[in-house]
């Protein structure tokens, strides 16, 4: 019966965890539905990211205070709420990029669109091993190394893909401002990867500290 | 009942004060210091544990205390009882975790040195040793512990949230059972020296129990313990949580599991009984101090945990107070003793006579003490201790060890054979119809010394004989302890 109140708390964390992952798929359909000019669907994946990310946001701010009002984990609150928020900035970035597009219409030249594809997918990947990297922290300490790892590893690839659109790009005879506003584009996916790197660096000292 | 007995009282309660102020943060330390509980829950949860204890398991006095010195006026008591105290708080204002058996232990000396009654070496040695032997027995056992739970629950894959509420309700169980245990554990030192001076008549509570007056008077130690966890328990565990900083909540429950297991096992007779029963070798019963086994056992699990986490700094300090905190209770209550006496003009010990008897000089010789020289002695009665004293000195030079037995048989005691009190106040079930048959034949005798009272009452070997298993020998020597404080007048009806 105690475990009640701790079981429902578990529950909202892996439902805050869901929608991040959720938010990740509909990011990577979302770049695909672009890049084949589904303008319409594409509008409708934003709509659901932007539910998504506003569900996660409610959620991680309710995860928090219940974590704070019973004093729960108080050894590891601090890494626990850094965890989180951190990860909902990576949330965040998948929604403002793929707003970006909307607002901004960039054209992405046929020759990129690969590219495009296959940074997202990267990036998405690194959002999703964070995903499960943090799981594991709750479940499965030893385990979170392995998730770790495999991030940085997508981390290091959608480095190589932003940089090949970079210098794929200005290697055409195409407008500097053209040049500049793709490259933001590939900086912004890139974003995504970065922001799940920095979670799993906090994962890194966290998992230190549990193991203590 | 004077009103004086009940200022007498307010030193007790004092006392009482003092070590629950103190003992909080070995009870419930580890868990408010690691934010895993809010102090109000703790205390309100060990209060409540504490007068538990106190009521229903505190014992009536500590043998190894009383013997170490039997405090019989009131006015020492109260003069021990509140050196006591002073230097609890004193201990605790240094910042020094102090166990309070170790400072009623130094009050206790203080009184004998005052008083210059005897103080029962091979108790002293006793009580030392379980200074020395508590700490390494919790280390043990907290560092078998910490690697127990390390190889099992540790690695299970429980969700962090889980496992914190595990803890959370392993803190407070054992938290709780800690309350409980020091409640009847402690109580006897708080208000043992009281129990016979104050009568107090039965108290119903809601037609569903009894509080008999000694459970009345534990009942009011019990509380004064409580508020002491209550009002000064927090200080205490802010001042150590400089040195418990870096206990994680997983090894505070270790470590408060690890005392409450070392003092299980070391200082209960009922599982030792339980082992014996069981055709299991006994485990052998040793004096333990909790906040010794507390230290042990934060030691023992830190070892476990990190070898390099051990503060020894900390350690030097604590061990310094092991030290300290005896002989400034020793000093305060020598102080405390010299103002009740001389300035308030309270008798701080009661005249006790001593005479030798024949069958005392039987049992000095079978002891091995040379009887000859004060052959003169026999039958001439002292009045006080001192007058004694000197005279045992000038025939022969006696150790330490052989005056405190030639005082200990030649004290006079007064027993009365009632057997109305056998029917009255003892379960009668316990004796075999012989030993009933045995106790009836000496109905209305009086005897003086306690050594002529258990050759006239026991002294059938057939009836009282040690029996073939070491249970029933135990048994039957708790039984005849039993029917010596049935028969013995104490001293208050006495006087």
């Amino acid at each position: 019966m105690f475990l009640k109140k701790t079981k429902k708390l578990e529950a909202q964390i892996d439902e805050y965890l869901d929608l991040v992952i959720k938010g990740g798929l509909i990011f990577k359909l979302g770049i695909k539905c672009y890049l084949e000019n589904q303008t319409a669907e594409f509008e409708h994946h934003l709509l659901e990211l932007r539910k998504a990310e506003e569900d996660a946001d409610d959620l991680r701010r309710n995860i928090e205070i219940k974590l704070y009002t019973r004093t729960l984990i108080p050894e590891a609150r601090g890494d626990v709420l850094g965890i989180l928020e951190s990860c909902d900035k990576a949330l965040n970035t998948t929604t403002e990029t793929l707003l970006e597009f909307s607002v901004e219409i960039p054209v992405i030249v046929s020759e990129l669109k690969n590219d495009f594809l296959e940074i997202s997918d990267r990036s998405i990947s690194c959002l999703e091993n964070t995903v499960s990297g943090i799981r594991s922290y709750f479940r499965n300490v030893d385990a979170v190394r392995d998730y770790v790892t495999k991030v940085q590893f997508y981390r290091k690839e959608t480095n190589k893909i932003a940089e090949k659109i970079k210098r794929t790009i200005y290697r055409t005879k195409s407008d500097l401002s053209y040049k500049m506003h793709i490259r933001d584009f590939a900086f912004h996916i890139e974003k995504i990867a970065e922001q799940s790197e920095d979670v799993c660096d906090r994962l890194s000292i966290a998992i230190i500290k549990r193991l203590e | 009942m004077e009103l004086s007995v009940w200022f007498f009282i307010l030193s007790a309660l004092f006392l009482g004060w003092s070590s629950g102020a103190n003992n909080a943060s070995n009870i419930f330390g580890t868990a408010v210091v690691s934010k895993m509980l809010k102090f109000r829950t703790a205390a309100v949860i060990s209060g409540i544990f504490v007068i538990l204890g106190s009521v229903i398991s505190g014992g009536g006095t500590t043998k190894t205390l009383n013997d170490l010195g039997s405090v019989n006026a009131l006015a020492g008591s109260f003069a021990v009882a509140a050196g006591a105290g002073i230097s609890i708080i004193l201990m605790i204002r240094s910042k020094l975790l102090v166990s309070s058996a170790q400072v009623i232990v130094g009050a206790i000396i203080g009184w004998n040195l005052f008083t210059d009654s005897p103080t029962d070496y091979f108790s002293l040695y006793k009580i030392l040793l379980s200074w020395i032997t508590s700490p390494i027995i919790a280390a043990v056992f907290g560092f078998l512990l910490f690697k127990l739970m390390k190889a099992t629950v540790l690695k299970w894959k429980i969700h962090l949230l889980e496992f914190d509420t595990y803890t959370r309700f392993g803190l407070i169980l054992a938290g709780a059972l800690a309350s409980y245990s020091f409640g009847a554990n402690n109580i006897a030192n708080v208000m043992g020296m009281f129990v016979s001076s104050v009568q107090l008549p039965d108290l119903p509570i809601a037609h569903i129990f009894v509080l008999n007056g000694e459970q009345q008077l534990f009942l009011l130690g019990g509380i004064s313990i409580a508020v002491g966890i209550f009002t000064y328990g927090n200080q205490v565990i802010n001042t150590v949580s400089e040195d418990f900083n870096r206990i994680s909540p997983i090894t505070g429950f270790v470590a408060v599991s690890a005392e409450i297991l070392v003092l299980f096992l070391f200082t209960s007779q009922k599982l030792e009984q339980f082992f014996i029963r069981s055709n299991l070798p006994p485990v052998p019963l040793v004096p333990l101090s909790t906040t010794q086994a507390f230290i042990g056992a934060i030691i023992g699990t830190g070892i476990a945990k990190d070898p390099h986490s051990v503060n020894f700094k900390v350690l030097g300090k604590i061990a310094s107070g092991w030290v300290i905190a005896p002989a400034v209770a020793g000093l305060i209550t020598f102080v405390s003793l010299f103002f009740v006496q001389n300035v308030f003009e309270q008798k701080v010990i009661l005249s006790e006579p001593y005479e030798l008897t024949a069958s005392v000089m039987t049992e000095l010789s079978s002891e091995g003490i040379r009887t000859e020289a004060i052959g003169s002695l026999v039958n001439v009665r002292f009045k006080t201790k001192k007058e004694f004293r000197v005279e045992l000195l000038q025939r022969s030079r006696f150790t330490k060890e052989q005056l405190y037995k030639i005082f200990s048989c030649s004290i006079i005691d007064s027993f009365y054979i009632d057997t109305n009190r056998l029917y009255k106040n003892f379960d009668i079930s316990l004796l075999t119809p012989e030993q009933l048959q045995e106790i009836k034949k000496q109905h209305g005798e009086a005897f003086n010394h306690k050594i002529d009272f258990q050759q006239a009452l026991f002294r059938s070997r057939t009836v009282w004989g040690a029996a073939n298993d070491t249970l029933s020998t135990i048994e039957l020597h708790k039984t005849m302890t039993t029917l010596e404080d049935l028969f013995r007048v104490s001293a208050a009806s006495h006087n």
